[in-house]
């Protein structure tokens, strides 16, 4: 038997695999294919105030092992989540997390005390690298002194432990990381996605309406692997690996870069059931390698 | 809906660029309806990444089929798989055609151009069967996109063709063929799948001849099942129209729904 609950400090998780945002809509749509009690949890698709319309389409272009997306967040706001979809997720013994957007700093603020009233929710994962709000990419994770106001209003403004979401998009990763930790994040989660676009050589137009948008998927992995292991060498709070991860064994290379947990996002457009199979995996590898409890694997690296 | 790992290729046909393949799986076969369709890994690696969707041609018993023409690198890998070879689908996705049971003894017009067609050979047999009087027009450029026509007649349907050029049966667009049908019976219920232009043009005569109609959308998707708002179309419902999912509210959507893109 395997222990492959993993502790964030500020949350035990039954085991290292979680739903990232944007990905899983708000769990409720992956109830046909698997039982959301059998991962650590989910990140429900981000939520600013209101509903928000999103972008025109094409929204979706697929790349070379990946794909890229301008969704603009589209979605229902924190009310509708909190009265119609949170009652039917607290049945669940799963984690749920909560992205937390903001087209200012007052809004993210706003999302998290009306949500602070609600139950069920384990922790707000602070999406302040959601790059395709702005047209140029624009968000708080690009800058220190912004993240760090930022995630400290945050931290302030909230009951529950607050992830920080951090972008890509920077030049280094390390010292945004730094700015998060200062500002009292419970923890951190990374890569979001990386900014990118497409071209269509017949109308020479760009393939996404909105021009740019999001690479994810196995494409950005090698990315997003190196800025985990340089940011949960240089942090102390728990750190969690997005970034194309379709297997276990992508998931263990981020644990052993230093990653506590991991967030699966692409993989469940291609196997909606790809959490559960990669819990599995992970699972596998452990007994066939004798290790006795996942979390003893964390930041194994030999560098 | 449900995930089928090892589906398998029971037959295969093609023409040209179409390709028709027979899958069995008991498992998606037993709740499809017409309308719906299926997610289709094309690759076993990571790239091509995503599922293809497609709709679903037929159903026998254990047996779905699907017909696509090759598009891009997805469906021609698609294209190279061989009977005996198993393919991993999700479906039945989306909410299909709506039958609507007033129809029995009328007149209905099924509208396919090119691929368009494949929705259609299943849906004209389940209409038939609910006792509705069936009428195919199937368009395409040239008489070798019709590669389906013989289908439709063997099954004792009865199709009207026409070519963009000529080669076979109505000279011009699908949708000048459907004039011309109209004008000798005025159908009840029309069910239109094809290329965007044609649909909007089908969607402008049924509305100025009062005449209700289905559209089946297509679209690029990511997961096919509601999850990534990737295949956005605008729709009306009730409302002035917002972006809503092809693949979960659709993908078959009334015409007096569909807010249609301007030409340009």
């Amino acid at each position: 038997m395997v222990d492959l609950s993993v502790d964030l400090g500020f949350l035990k998780l039954r085991n290292p695999v979680l739903a990232a945002s944007g990905t899983f809509g708000y769990g409720l749509e992956f109830e046909p294919f698997m039982d959301l009690n059998s991962i650590g949890g989910f990140v429900v698709k981000g939520l600013y105030f209101g509903p928000r319309e999103g972008n025109p389409p094409p929204r979706l272009v697929e790349t070379a092992g990946g794909l890229i997306n301008a969704i603009g967040l589209q979605g229902v706001g924190v009310e509708q989540f909190a009265e119609e979809i949170l009652p039917r997720l607290r049945k669940y013994q799963t984690a749920v997390f909560v992205n937390v957007c903001g087209a200012s700093d007052e809004e993210y603020i706003r999302v998290i005390e009306h949500l602070n009233r609600h139950q069920g929710i384990a922790a707000y994962e602070l999406n302040i690298s959601c790059p395709n709000v702005e047209k140029n990419g624009v968000c708080p994770a690009l800058n220190s002194d912004h993240t760090f106001s930022l995630v400290k209003m945050a931290k302030q403004a909230s009951r529950l432990p607050i992830i920080a979401k951090l972008s890509p998009n920077v030049t280094d990763i390390v010292a945004i990381a730094k700015a998060a930790e200062e500002g009292g994040a419970d923890g951190l989660s990374l890569i979001n996605t990386i900014l990118a676009m497409a071209v269509d050589i017949e109308t020479r137009r760009p393939k996404l309406s909105n021009t740019f948008g999001g690479l994810s998927g196995p494409a950005i992995k090698p990315i997003a692997l190196r800025m985990v292991y340089q940011v949960a060498s240089a942090v102390k709070i728990p750190v969690i690996g997005i970034g194309g991860i379709m297997t276990g064994a992508d998931a263990l290379e981020f644990m052993m870069a230093g990653a506590k947990a991991v967030e699966v996002g692409t993989a469940n457009f291609v196997d909606p059931a790809a959490t559960l199979r990669i819990v599995r995996e992970i699972e596998d590898f452990c007994r066939r390698n004798n290790i006795k409890k996942i979390a003893g694997l964390v930041g194994t690296l030999k560098a | 809906m449900t995930k089928d790992p090892a589906a398998r290729i029971v037959h295969k046909q093609e023409w040209g660029d179409y390709f028709l393949f027979g899958v069995e799986s008991p498992a998606l076969a037993g709740e499809a309806k017409p309308g719906q369709f299926l997610m289709v890994r094309v690759s076993d690696h990571i790239d091509p990444l995503l599922r293809r969707p497609l709709s679903i041609h037929a159903r026998e018993r254990n047996t779905l089929e699907i017909f696509f023409k090759i598009a891009g690198q997805g469906t021609s890998l698609l294209a190279r798989k061989k009977e005996e070879d198993r393919l991993d689908i999700l479906g039945p996705l989306g909410a299909g055609f709506r039958l609507d049971a007033g129809l029995k003894g009328k007149a209905v017009f099924l509208v396919g151009g090119g691929r368009g067609i494949a929705p259609l050979y299943f849906l004209a047999r389940e209409l038939r069967t609910a006792g509705a009087r069936v009428k195919v027009l199937y368009g395409g450029k040239s008489l070798p996109d019709l590669p389906l026509r013989h289908k439709f007649e063997q099954a004792g349907l009865d199709v009207a063709c026409s070519t963009d050029d000529g080669s076979s049966g109505f000279h011009g667009l699908v949708t000048g063929l459907l004039q011309s049908e109209a004008n000798k019976q005025n159908p009840a219920a029309l069910f239109v799948c094809g290329p965007d232009p044609m649909m909007k043009k089908t969607a402008e005569f049924a509305a100025r001849e009062k005449i209700p109609a289905q559209f089946s959308l297509e679209s690029m998707m990511g997961c096919g099942f509601g999850a990534c708002w990737g295949c956005v179309k605008r729709i009306r419902k009730g409302d002035d129209g917002a972006w809503r999912k092809i693949c979960e509210d659709g993908p078959v959507f009334s015409g007096d729904e569909i807010v249609w893109e301007e030409e340009g």
